[in-house]
């Protein structure tokens, strides 16, 4: 075979050999030299669509006959807001170009867009990104809702099952509010420009601490009018932070980006806008409990103060020092009584040397010599003299070992 | 400070606040015996006053002037 090619090319069929690489290169080049191949539309139908952990998303447009291989990278498929699926009807734009390592000739994305909503969506986006430019939808723009709201205010249908859903969310979680719909149409070519009066009434009108902008789910188009960017500024320039709930989860609209906070349902608007009843109902319950154990806790600490500050203040009290007084004067008066005791002994001991000496020279030892003491009986007088007696006087006389009676009878001087 | 709000009068946040706070103030201590008792009955007036509040509460609905006629929902 081989052999055959140089043959054709020795006899000039063909100058050169081709390489799969400068094939390719060449059948690139080619291509790429049609100016209608670098920007074009192709619609089709979404096949093999894959993404990836490059980011990167491949997938086939199709119609009955025929199909195209797709790429778009990831800088590209970040800013949709969300992902083709297969079978789903688009339109792609993008430059055709040939990955020359695999042979392919491919459709290299850069826009996309769903059908039906084509126009729309480029609109949507362009809007969005010049608002956002702008800083309308920045974080620090966001106010925090107030955790006690006193006035609602909500803008919607007054006939519309949204305001229903709030209503009964309301009743159930924070009744204590106090709710006031500003009625507008949420749809249609009048929507837009009375949602903003609507907005602007309900600020000015009822002071309102939130403000719900609801409706319920619908079309992208039913939804359009909170895509309008009067609405969406009005939203923005709202005095009371204000919660959107527009339409389902799935729906986001530029007036959810201008919102302080985007709800995905008009009942989740109501929800994250009020405190739960219940909760708060376990929070009082909560609360006076604590304030019992607060309060019982605080009465055993004053009790315990009281304890000390009693014990203190009998350490400092007179008390003691009246307690320790009478203690000095028992111990005086036990020094007093011992020195007095000493005092009597000593005497006593002077007394007995006394009644010994007294004994010494007393009449006893005179008598136990033989002597006697004569006494008148008549008065006890000691007989010293004959002068004293009178024959026939009765006289007692007191020897050394006991007395006896006596008679004076015969008188005379010695 | 000036003389309390009769509980009576108070609105649920109000009073749910103040009880927060009495619970916080008797709970630290550091009180007169007269102070934290006069605490502690207000706590219970006010424990009262936010459960009444919330068993009680019937929401309050109005809708300011809109011509309305003619719009589609």
């Amino acid at each position: 075979m081989l052999r055959d090619m140089s043959q054709l090319s020795i006899l000039g069929f063909q100058s050169a050999i081709w390489s799969p690489a400068e094939l390719n290169r060449h059948i690139r080049q080619i291509i790429e030299t049609d100016y209608r191949m670098g920007d074009l539309w192709l619609a089709g139908e979404v096949s093999n669509l894959s993404q990836p952990s490059s980011g990167h998303l491949y997938f086939s447009i199709r119609d009955a006959e025929a199909a195209v291989r797709c790429v778009m990278w990831k800088q590209d498929v970040a800013r949709m807001p969300r992902l083709p699926q297969d079978g789903e009807a688009i339109e792609t734009h993008g430059k055709i170009s040939v990955y020359e390592a695999g042979g392919q000739y491919q459709l290299y994305v850069d826009e996309l867009r769903f059908a039906g909503e084509g126009e729309l969506y480029q609109e949507f986006l362009l809007l969005k990104e010049r608002l956002e430019a702008e800083g309308l939808f920045a974080a620090e723009r966001k106010r925090t809702l107030p955790r006690w709201p006193r006035r609602i205010g909500i803008v919607t249908s007054p006939t519309g099952a949204a305001l229903r859903d709030v209503l009964n969310v309301l009743r159930r979680r924070y009744p204590l509010v106090e709710a006031t719909v500003s009625p507008t149409p949420v749809q249609g070519e009048a929507a837009p420009d009375r949602i903003v009066k609507a907005i602007q009434a309900i600020n000015k009108e009822s002071k309102p601490d939130v403000v719900l902008l609801v409706r319920g789910g619908g079309s992208v188009e039913d939804l359009w009018a909170f895509n309008d960017e009067r609405v969406v500024r009005a939203v923005a320039a709202s005095k009371a932070p204000l919660v959107t709930g527009i339409g389902h989860e799935t729906d986001v609209l530029l007036a959810d980006f201008a919102a302080d906070l985007r709800a995905p349902t008009p009942s989740a608007a109501a929800e994250i806008a009020t405190p739960d009843s219940e909760e708060l109902k376990l929070e009082v319950r909560e609360l006076q409990i604590g304030l019992s154990r607060a309060w019982s806790d605080h009465q055993r600490r004053l009790r315990t103060a009281l304890q000390v500050q009693r014990t203190a203040l009998e350490l400092v009290s007179p008390r003691a020092r009246v307690d320790s007084a009478r203690q000095r004067v028992d111990e005086l008066l036990h020094r007093a009584t011992t020195a007095i005791r000493h005092e009597i002994s000593l005497q006593k001991a002077a007394v007995g040397g006394l009644i010994q000496t007294l004994q010494a020279v007393g009449p006893d030892t005179v008598l136990a010599r033989g002597y006697a003491v004569v006494r008148k009986t008549v008065d006890g007088s000691v007989v010293q003299s004959v002068k004293q007696v009178s024959t026939g006087d009765e006289l007692q006389v007191r020897v050394s070992d006991g007395e006896f009676g006596a008679q004076a009878s015969s008188m005379g001087s010695s | 400070m000036a003389e309390p709000k009769p509980p009576g009068k108070m609105r649920f946040e109000e009073a749910f606040e103040e009880l927060a706070a009495i619970v916080g103030k008797l709970e630290a201590g550091d009180l007169e015996l007269e102070e934290s008792l006069g605490l502690f009955e207000r706590g219970q007036a006010l424990a009262e006053r936010s459960s009444q509040l919330l068993e009680e509460a019937e929401l309050t609905l109005r809708q300011l002037e809109g011509d309305l006629t003619n719009d589609p929902e």
